[in-house]
């Protein structure tokens, strides 16, 4: 008990002097997760509304199963796949990024992705049919009419990029195994709390963790804004 | 000006059920024309056939301006629309949604408000243009429907069942906007309505659609 009331007062200490080295690794989370959000984002909206719109899709059962396996892929697979691709010896190794903060955007974006373009999927199809026939009905062409439905999910699209985002910034596995937690270049949130752990300097875990719990509020509380939005118009929100 | 409308032999069926049975009908350019017929007769299919918003099995709808077939494609679409029986509201207000086919359009803002304005006016929302638009009553989503119709400057105009959902003081300023729009777009109206004093007074020629084809009474 003493031991984490003792870690506590010293987490809030190091929380509120703005200690250097605890502020360096939040930031560097910070990036990681956001840079990652923001590719899985830009590669994932799109493909669920490709996969939900596109008439005749090829295959969109299979792809549905596919995303959705993959928005529970265990991030220590992705993070032990990738290294295996960024490795000296592996196929990409010349690119000289492993242990590095790019190799980390790389497999939190693999991580993202498929949260993002699922839960756009189920956003865009519970649009209703009419907003599409009034798009069409008021002169907009084929693309325009795609905007306005995707326009149309934009709360429940936001809610699912909140979602991504709690689960990249929380997650420990792939940073570690990519990322290789070197001190000032890779050592996020996470990762950290697991080496201090690890050394027995609760501390700094802890107020690490304090942290970390502070993002994951944050999050959630602008996901059931989101979510409070969408609902309030009766079908934005699946 | 109202574009001339010449329907051929339009068939259209869903699941081996046969809706439209080769249609044909000439509505004359301004002409207001009222089609009416029991449920499920076809007439908001024929209308969305017309709106080229639905592709008809065989036959077609051609849109004829000083005698020229005018060909199918978005220039057409854009000088045409169909005010469906359940308006689809975007989720965003009043304004953005009577703006949006001026958006769409690419008109310059200045004049997209100008025009919203004058539309609102019209419909009588102008008090209401900053209100979330999910959050009209039925009879003032109509309106707004017919607001962002008729802000585009149709030259051919589709209304289906315009009164449908809306008490009588609703149905008559709706009643008075469709004369009002006649008058000042001289656009070519054609609406559907189960209300026959409606067709009466609003319409020049009321047709009857049955078993898959139009009649004029
Ligand atoms: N998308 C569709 N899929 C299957 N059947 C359809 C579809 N649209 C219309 N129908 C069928 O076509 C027939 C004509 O429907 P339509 O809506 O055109 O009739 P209506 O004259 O507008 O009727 P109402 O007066 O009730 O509005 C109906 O039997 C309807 O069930
Ligand atoms: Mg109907």
């Amino acid at each position: 008990m003493d031991l984490i009331v003792e870690g506590l007062r010293k987490a809030f200490l190091l929380i509120f002097s703005l200690d250097a080295g605890l502020m360096g690794i939040v930031l560097l989370s910070l990036r990681v997760s956001l840079t990652a959000l923001l590719i899985g984002t830009a590669l994932g909206v799109p493909t669920g509304a490709l996969i939900c719109l596109k008439e005749k899709f090829p295959l969109r059962h299979l792809a549905l199963n596919i995303l959705n396996t993959a928005m529970g892929l265990p991030p220590v697979v992705v993070g032990l796949f990738l290294y295996l691709l960024l490795s000296r010896r592996g196929p990409l190794g010349a690119l000289g990024l492993l242990y590095t903060a790019s190799a980390m955007i790389i497999a939190q974006s693999i991580l993202a992705f498929p949260i993002v373009a699922s839960l756009s999927y189920a956003a865009i199809s519970a649009v209703p049919p009419l907003i599409r026939q009034a798009a069409m009905t008021l002169g907009a062409a084929p693309f325009q009419t795609t905007m306005a439905i995707v326009r149309e999910a934009r709360y429940a699209i936001l809610a699912a990029v909140m979602a991504a985002f709690g689960r990249l910034s929380a997650e420990v596995g792939a940073v570690l195994i990519v990322g290789g937690n070197i001190a000032g270049r890779t050592r996020v949130i996470t990762s950290a709390i697991v080496l201090e752990t690890d050394k027995g300097d609760f501390s700094e875990a802890i107020a690490l963790g304090v942290v970390l719990l502070s993002i994951s509020l944050c999050v959630n509380i602008a996901l059931y804004f989101f979510s409070r939005r969408g609902r309030a118009t009766g079908y934005l929100w699946a | 000006m109202g574009l001339t409308l010449s329907v051929s032999e339009l068939k259209k069926s869903y699941g081996g059920t046969v809706v439209l049975d080769g249609c044909s009908y000439r509505f004359e350019g301004g002409g207001v024309y009222a089609i009416m017929g029991p449920n499920g007769s076809g007439k908001s299919t024929f209308l969305r056939l017309c709106a080229l918003i639905e592709k008809p099995d065989s036959g077609k709808a051609d849109f004829i301006e000083e005698g020229v077939v005018i060909e199918h494609g978005l220039a057409l679409m854009r000088r045409i629309t169909l005010l469906l029986p359940s308006v689809g509201v975007f989720n965003t207000t009043v304004y953005e949604n009577i703006a949006y086919g001026l958006k769409l359009r690419k008109v310059n803002k200045a004049e997209i408000e100008h025009r919203v304005l004058n539309a609102a006016e019209m419909v009588g929302l102008k008090d209401k243009l900053r209100r979330r638009a999910v959050t009209l009553s039925s009879g003032e989503t109509q309106r707004m429907g017919l607001a962002r119709a008729l802000v585009i400057s149709p030259s051919v105009l589709f209304l289906d069942e315009p009164t449908a959902a809306v008490d009588a003081k609703n149905s008559k300023a709706i009643e008075e906007i469709i004369q009002n729009i006649r008058h000042t777009l001289k656009a070519t109206i054609i609406l559907s309505t189960h209300d026959a004093g409606l067709a009466e007074r609003a319409a020049d020629t009321i047709l009857t659609l049955r078993d898959g084809r139009a009649t004029a009474l």
